[in-house]
């Protein structure tokens, strides 16, 4: 008998294959053969796509492929990184609230909704112009904020395995609590949970742009998706060279599809058909 | 050991069954050696807040002897799951004692219980539910030893194939695939070889056949009693199906709303049950038995059990709800022979016979 | 093909008319050669194969067997109430023909069969929890059918609705008319799935498992109930259950299904003295029964029921039943009769004095009768 999975579909892997591609770019940014992304050619102010610069240059003569590339490092450590933080945190304190139930989940829940109280554009607005934005704060920041979110979805898929008779059995047979939620409860959960978090990445790196909008990204000049479409949407820049707020909106935009339907077809992939007797 | 007290403690509850010390706990059968091997003492157990308190048990006290199999039987929301659980220590009681092997498991620490907790091991009702339905099935019945880590990784599954091999599932094609790929009988058996791995001596069974169709569920039965008697544990069989019960148990105990109505031998208690609720429980089994004829509505007619009529008639009220259940004798509501004695006192659990319990004020007479 | 006599045409739609139950001539159902089966990946699914049966008015036809044995779909084959496809479906495909009073059902386009559904043929359904719709009271539910169906104005199906629930036992039926289905208890809910399915006054009910899930108690409670409500109004009831002991009290005649098809069936009382069939005596076997002594283990049937997209050819009991012979891997045996309505389909029936005679002779002469 074989194994009645959803297959994932051609689709899955493009889509994967592109967010490996943007992340192994970021990550050897350094070691590509292109330009600084702050290095200004004079002699191409905003071009077109040419065979020097591949994508075009920006009003200040800089590579745009560059700055895309070096600009993903950006959006994607501030998407995964805080996404990894509100994952690591409120992904325990849900299976631990999930499972525990009782006070346990009382505390934490009230918990999450301190943190829910404050309306999280404004948090982040607020504390990013009192204490800077360095691309570790923001990170930090964001990924507070993402806790709730993540321990409250993390926290309804776990109490719905919790009273299960296997985890009763488990119980029985003398598990500890530990074991009992990396061993039995974790791989249930977990499916779910990487699908929610990976939307909430795409979410996160929307985030970002709509902070560089309001000048709150990371400082300028250093690149960040946001930053470069909003540099490409001021001064002008939109009439005399759309390419500089287009390509990172393209980016961008393929981007938060492949992670949507990464995130979807994994989560479909790995459901248990229930009731298939 | 702390917390472990003396068998036959001094405050012995009243209405306790007491007599299985002296006599054979079974009755012929396999039945047990007399030894007592559990005591549940006023167990107590209650869910939610004070307002809206479900009595899921309250004050039940009853005896197993080594190697017996006790049934409990009652309608959905007596209480029989519940007690089951808490005799595992997988729900704690709200109050009262189960001794297992003369010790307190509620007076143990969390490192010993989990310790003490692996004699006595569950089988549930939901074939798909008690399994973890992203394990294989091997390594869901090698856990237990995982668990404990016992032995290394090739003993351990070796020694869950030859469990799985005596519960007749193959450990090489059917080991190897997930829960939702079983049906329901093969995911009970493994349940049963899970619960087997860690030699318990106490196996709960909670209505493991239910969900079973019938051809399996005489499967499950018969695995189950060949495998009490190659390992001699000790089983509590909960069921609803008073025929299922009867047909695997030496000793049956009747439940209603968290309360326990008769304890006897299985064949004592079909043959002449005391208690009206135990009367009305069997002569609403539909029968299968031509000779029985079929049954004529409202009047039900067991073999050599007089005056039935009234009590088929009377069970046609509802169980009463367990936030607020009623005064006296729990079954009064739907009792025929209720009187107001049955409203003021509780009846107590009394000896009527050496090994025959019933909890009230007036048993029937035969 | 159909007699243009059943037939009216009035201005909107053409109506059924149904004779009155005191002068229905003839069986009030009758299926013959009912199949149907599912085109699915693995192959074509035979739920229902080739089943042929007959029902009087106001008696109970009583189908038991294993899981996946073709009972539901065989009752909602009879209704013509068969599931739309669906993703892993590709097809529900269904011949032979099913006459209700006399009406050939089969070919009737949807329309005049929903008018069929309700005021003539009613169903019971496994679950009431998902037959019922949760999010409306169950007042609506059930005046809604009045309303529809029998044209009756707001207050008359209240009141109907009313006496509909004081009829199925629902004590306080005023306050239960605007509970929800999950305030109710499954005894309560089941009530009220039946209320609903008399509520048109239907002549045939179909009743699959009734009372699975339910307690002893409550099952005995909803069994008497459909046993007067039947009694009350001559309804003809299929009652379809895996319980035998349900089947015991309460049906007149009894079949037993394997595999899609009916392989036994006779009077209840002489089929349950007398199988003739070895799969009928085994399922007999396999319950446990309070007149047996605590201890008497029942007898499992060994191994599986074959699968419906792939059955090997010969009698599909053979790989499992102790008398199988040559003979049975190699023919399918036919549904014969034994006199007195007891019909079987074995090649090496059972019969009181020696079980292992070869009675193929008693059935190939019969068969042709
Ligand atoms: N929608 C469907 N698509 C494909 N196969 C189906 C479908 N519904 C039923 N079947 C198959 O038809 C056969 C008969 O099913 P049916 O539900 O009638 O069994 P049953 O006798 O009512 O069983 P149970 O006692 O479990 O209710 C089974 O093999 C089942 O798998
Ligand atoms: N976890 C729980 N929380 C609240 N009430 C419960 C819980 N488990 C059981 N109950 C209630 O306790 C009573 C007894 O339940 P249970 O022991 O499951 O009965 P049985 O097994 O006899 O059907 C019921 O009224 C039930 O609703
Ligand atoms: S004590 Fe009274 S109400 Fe209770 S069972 Fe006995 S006779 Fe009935
Ligand atoms: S035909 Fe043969 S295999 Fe089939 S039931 Fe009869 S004896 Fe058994
Ligand atoms: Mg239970
Ligand atoms: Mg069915």
């Amino acid at each position: 008998m074989g194994e009645s999975r959803r297959p994932l579909g051609a689709l899955f892997w493009v889509c994967l294959a592109f967010i490996v591609l943007v992340i192994l770019a970021a990550a050897l940014a350094n070691f590509l053969p292109i330009p600084s992304p702050t290095a200004q050619d004079y002699a191409a102010i905003n071009t077109g796509p040419s065979l020097h610069h591949l994508l075009g240059t920006d009003d200040l003569g800089r590579d745009l492929l560059s700055r895309i590339i070096f600009g993903a490092r950006v959006s994607l450590v501030i998407g995964f990184g805080s996404i990894a933080i509100g994952l690591l945190i409120g992904g325990t304190l849900g299976l631990l609230a999930g499972f525990r139930g009782g006070a346990t989940d009382a505390v934490i829940n009230a918990g999450s909704f301190v943190i829910l109280a404050f309306p999280p554009l404004l948090a982040i607005v607020v504390i990013v112009a009192f204490w800077g934005r360095s691309l570790w704060k923001l990170t930090l920041i964001i990924g507070i904020a993402a806790i709730p979110q993540l321990f409250r979805v993390i926290r309804a898929s776990t109490m719905s395995y919790a009273n299960r008779d296997f985890i009763t059995a488990a119980r029985a047979m003398g598990a500890s609590t530990r074991r009992i939620i990396v061993r039995e409860l974790l791989p249930n959960v977990a499916p779910s949970a990487i699908s929610f978090a990976l939307v909430g990445v795409a979410v996160v790196i929307v985030l970002e742009g709509s902070l560089a909008f309001l000048g709150l990204s990371v400082s300028l000049p250093t690149p960040s998706w946001g930053n470069i479409i909003f540099e490409g949407a001021s001064n002008n820049n939109l009439q005399l060279n759309p390419f500089i707020a287009l390509w990172p909106a393209l980016a961008m935009f393929l981007l938060l599809t492949s992670l949507n339907i990464v995130g979807d077809r994994l989560r479909e992939h790995f459901d248990v058909r229930e009731g298939g007797l | 050991m702390e917390g472990s007290q003396p068998a036959g403690t001094p405050n012995q509850p009243v209405g306790t069954p007491t007599g299985i010390r002296n006599q054979p706990a079974g009755t012929g059968t396999e039945g047990g050696n007399g030894k007592e091997i559990l005591r549940v003492e006023h167990l107590v157990v209650e869910y939610g807040p004070r307002r809206r308190r479900v009595h899921a048990v309250s004050d039940v006290s009853f005896l197993m002897a080594e190697g017996e199999t006790l049934g409990l039987v009652g309608e959905s929301g007596s209480g029989k799951s519940t007690t089951g659980r808490a005799i595992a220590h997988v729900q704690p009681p709200t109050s009262g004692h189960v001794y297992f092997d003369g010790i307190d498991l509620g007076g143990l620490s969390t490192g010993r219980l989990r310790r003490a907790r692996t004699q006595i091991q569950m089988v549930f009702q939901d074939p798909i539910s008690s399994l973890n339905p992203r394990r294989r099935v091997r390594d869901i019945v090698a856990e237990p030893l995982a668990i404990w880590n016992t032995g290394t990784a090739a003993q351990r599954a070796q020694r869950a194939a030859a469990m799985l091999e005596a519960v007749g599932i193959d450990p090489v094609t059917v080991g190897q695939r997930r829960p939702q790929q079983l049906s329901g009988g093969q995911c009970q058996r493994v349940s049963i070889a899970r619960a087997l791995m860690l030699e318990p001596r106490l196996l709960v069974c909670d209505e493991p056949v239910s969900a079973l169709d019938v051809s399996v569920q005489a499967q499950i039965l018969n695995l189950l009693a060949d495998l009490k008697e190659q390992h001699g544990f000790t089983m509590l069989f909960i069921a609803h199906d008073l025929a299922v019960v009867k047909s695997i148990s030496d000793r049956v105990a009747v439940m209603y709303l968290g309360k326990l109505c008769e304890l006897a031998p299985a064949d004592t208690l079909y043959d002449a049950p005391l208690h009206p609720y135990t009367a009305a429980l069997i002569s609403s089994v539909p029968s299968p038995d031509p000779e029985r004829g079929p049954r004529t509505p409202l009047a039900g007619r067991t073999a050599g059990m007089a005056g039935t009529g009234p009590v088929a008639a009377a069970l046609a009220n509802e169980v009463p709800s367990p936030l607020h259940p009623p005064s006296g004798c729990r079954f009064r509501t739907r009792c025929a022979y209720a009187a107001t004695l049955c409203a003021r006192e509780e009846p107590p659990m009394r000896q009527l016979a050496p090994d025959h319990f019933v909890a009230c004020h007036f048993p029937l007479a035969h | 093909m159909r007699s243009r006599a059943g037939w009216t045409s009035s201005r909107t739609t053409r109506h059924l008319i149904f004779p009155p139950v005191d002068q229905a001539l003839g069986p009030m159902l009758e299926v013959d050669g009912l199949r149907t089966s599912f085109r699915t990946p693995r192959g074509v699914v035979r739920a229902v194969d080739g089943v042929s049966l007959g029902l009087d008015r106001g008696r109970t036809l009583g189908i038991v067997g294993e899981t996946g044995s073709g009972k539901t779909m065989l009752a909602r084959s009879i209704m013509g109430l068969l599931p739309a496809g669906g993703r892993d479906r590709l097809g529900v495909e269904r011949s032979g023909t099913v006459r209700f009073a006399g009406h050939d059902l089969t070919g009737l386009p949807p329309a005049q069969l929903r008018q069929v559904w309700g005021t003539q043929i009613a169903m019971v359904f496994q679950d009431p929890m998902t037959a019922l719709n949760p999010v409306v009271r169950v007042g609506r539910q059930i005046t809604e059918s009045l309303r529809l169906r029998m044209g009756m104005g707001r207050s008359d199906a209240k009141e109907t609705a009313l006496a509909l629930l004081s009829s199925v036992g629902i004590a306080d039926p005023g306050r239960h008319l605007r509970s929800y289905p999950h305030e109710l208890s499954g005894g309560m809910r089941q009530r009220v799935m039946i209320a609903i399915a008399i509520a048109c006054g239907p002549r045939l009910l179909l009743a699959d498992e009734p009372t699975t899930g339910l307690d002893v108690t409550i099952q005995a409670q909803i069994l008497d109930l459909l046993a007067d409500l039947q009694r009350e109004r001559s309804m003809a009831m299929v009652l379809v259950t895996h319980d035998l002991g349900v089947v015991a009290g309460r049906a007149d005649e009894t079949a037993v299904m394997y595999a899609g098809r009916i392989v036994e069936q006779a009077a209840t009382a002489e089929l349950f003295a007398h199988p003739l069939m070895p799969y009928s005596q085994a399922l007999l076997a396999a319950i446990p029964r309070l007149a047996d002594a605590a201890g008497t283990r029942p007898k499992p049937i060994p191994g599986r029921p074959p699968d419906l997209a792939s059955l090997a050819p010969g009698c599909r009991f053979a790989p499992r039943c102790p008398y199988a012979r040559e003979r049975c891997r190699e023919a399918d045996p036919p549904l014969v009769e034994a006199g007195s309505g007891h019909r079987f389909a074995c090649w090496y029936p059972l019969s009181l004095e020696d079980a292992d005679t070869p009675a193929s002779d008693l059935g190939d002469s019969q068969g042709e009768a």
